[in-house]
């Protein structure tokens, strides 16, 4: 059996052994259904779901909240994080507020975005952005940073303006690091659209757990609790593959996410 | 008359211990089509030397001259070649090479012609399509070699470019550089530690001293060329590399070497 074959068969081993045992231990302890339903209860509940189309208006609410939030965040992050690499004043004006900011739990403010942005899609954006904007900005700053000196002194040599440097030299030279905190932005800014619909929404995967949870309709929350761990991975997924596209020469990287601190 | 001199070249560094004397009293002259080494312990100020004669670092004191007028900027006629290859990574080789011509907005019809003829120069015509990672050092150092050549510089800087090689690579990128020179007939300020490598490949070497770095001895080679490997074993070989070694022992004893003893 080759390894590609073995990376697909063993997961999936796994998967229906823990699903098996799943079943067996709610049957051996009498597990009461609102406490952990039956996998065959989960899997009616995400079938319920998306075929009678309960759940769409749901996933869609947070894919929207999502795909927006992360791109305006880190748009943002990544023209501010050039700002920042490229100029020491504005390195100096800034970088308490940074480590201040960037210390501080972002879901903490959900409630105030909430106030300010109001109970729909606009205040899930503005929560998904903030949360998804610090990776993706200290990643892109520090990946600017660490360009190699001397390839910089061979354009400077070359009489090169800032702007090409910038452009042909070390956003290139960054690219494994900016990727790094797009794959980090992603799993966040999930996190950050769920806590927003905590707190208060009318729509959203979220917003369905926390509904189900006042009726303890564990089945139900089982089922949205999968559906954002399909959206986390199909994003992640993404990520990675534009990662190895664009990125082609990275090799150590691609593989591997760059921690943030 | 000389294509490069510097006179009582001078820099120091502020850094946050205070000023840094990275160079103090150097002096070099380099002629056309010569190639001159500048030897000295690491630390002295040789990568400093380069960055004033690449128009990257203003002197603090002394003149540099470049084709009879100061230095005072970076300018195209020069090729440089550092001890890594920094090559792009998301470049194939020939692109890599093409870097001057690009940035310098030349021809770039003429450019990829050059190109190829110095791919062809260095060695590696098959590898133009090859990206930086699927090439060996050496051969990425080559293809740096080439890079600093395509846009045809008065004067071609190199520091340390074998340091970072293997021994046996060393010597046969030794071989290289000088066949390659012999050909394309350019001015060489060549930068290295390595004393048989400085007499390898020189017409003149310019000994620095311990930092701040000061000019304390200047070496005509005369040795045939093409030099060989038989070269290395002449006895005239050895007595270059052993009146240099005696000058850097003379220097580590004394702590201030004012006069150094001939032989
Ligand atoms: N930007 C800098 N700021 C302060 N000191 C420096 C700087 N660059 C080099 N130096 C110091 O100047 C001295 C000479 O450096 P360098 O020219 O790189 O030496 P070499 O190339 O001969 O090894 C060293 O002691 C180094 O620490
Ligand atoms: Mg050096």
């Amino acid at each position: 059996m080759n390894d590609k074959v073995k990376s697909v068969l063993y997961p999936l081993a796994t998967f229906v052994v823990l699903v098996a045992l799943w079943e067996i231990a709610i049957r051996a302890f009498k597990v009461p259904n609102f406490i952990l339903p039956t996998p065959y209860a989960v899997l009616e509940a995400l079938q319920r779901g998306y075929i009678e189309g309960l759940f769409w208006k749901h996933f869609f609410f947070t894919l929207q909240s999502m795909v927006f939030g992360y791109v305006f965040g880190c748009t943002l992050a990544f023209i501010l994080g050039c700002l920042f690499a490229e100029s020491k004043t504005v390195e100096q004006m800034f970088l308490p507020f940074v480590v201040a900011l960037q210390s501080m739990p972002k879901v903490a403010l959900a409630p105030l975005i909430i106030v300010w942005f109001g109970f729909g899609l606009e205040s899930k954006i503005v929560m998904v952005a903030l949360v998804c904007f610090f990776p993706m900005f200290i990643n892109t700053a520090v990946g600017l940073r660490q360009t190699n000196p001397a390839l910089i002194d061979l354009m400077h040599a070359f009489s090169a303006s800032r702007w090409h440097i910038l452009t042909r030299i070390k956003i290139p030279s960054a690219a494994g690091h900016i990727f790094a905190g797009l794959q980090i932005s992603v799993v966040l800014g999930l996190i950050g659209a769920v806590v927003a619909e905590f707190v208060s929404s009318t729509r959203g995967l979220g917003h369905l757990i926390s509904a189900a949870a006042v009726n303890l309709e564990t089945n139900t929350m089982f089922a949205a609790l999968i559906s954002l761990a399909a959206l986390g991975v199909a994003g992640s997924l993404a990520i990675r593959f534009l990662h190895a596209r664009i990125v082609f020469w990275d090799k150590a990287t691609a593989t591997q996410t760059a921690a943030t601190e | 008359m000389a294509l490069f001199r510097a006179e009582s070249l001078a820099v120091t560094y502020s850094s946050s211990r205070g000023p840094v004397k990275a160079l103090e009293g150097m002096d070099a002259t380099l002629g056309q089509g010569e190639f001159l080494s500048v030897l000295g312990p690491s630390g002295c100020g040789k990568s400093t030397l380069l960055k004033v004669v690449a128009g990257l670092l203003k002197p603090s004191a002394g003149s540099v001259m470049l084709g009879g007028a100061p230095i005072t900027g970076p300018r195209p006629d020069v090729g440089i070649v550092f001890q890594q290859p920094t090559l792009l990574p998301w470049q194939n080789a020939l692109d890599n090479v093409l870097l001057p011509v690009r940035t310098l907005g030349l021809d770039l019809q003429a450019g990829r012609e050059k190109a190829a003829a110095l791919m062809r120069l260095v060695g590696l015509e098959k590898f133009s399509a090859h990206y930086p990672s699927e090439l060996s050092g050496g051969m990425q150092q080559r293809v740096g070699i080439a890079r600093s050549l395509v846009h045809d510089p008065a004067l071609l800087l190199m520091d340390e470019p074998f340091a970072a090689l293997d021994a046996m690579t060393r010597e046969h990128m030794m071989m290289e550089l000088q066949r390659i020179w012999m050909a394309a007939g350019k001015s060489v300020l060549f930068i290295t530690h390595s004393i048989p490598e400085a007499v390898f490949l020189s017409d003149r070497i310019a000994v620095l001293s311990e930092r701040p770095g000061r000019t304390i001895r200047e070496l005509e080679i005369d040795l045939p060329r093409p030099r060989t490997l038989d070269t290395m074993a002449d006895r005239r070989f050895a007595d270059y590399c052993n009146e240099l070694r005696s000058l850097f022992a003379a220097q580590f004893s004394d702590p201030v070497p004012h006069q150094v003893p001939h032989q």
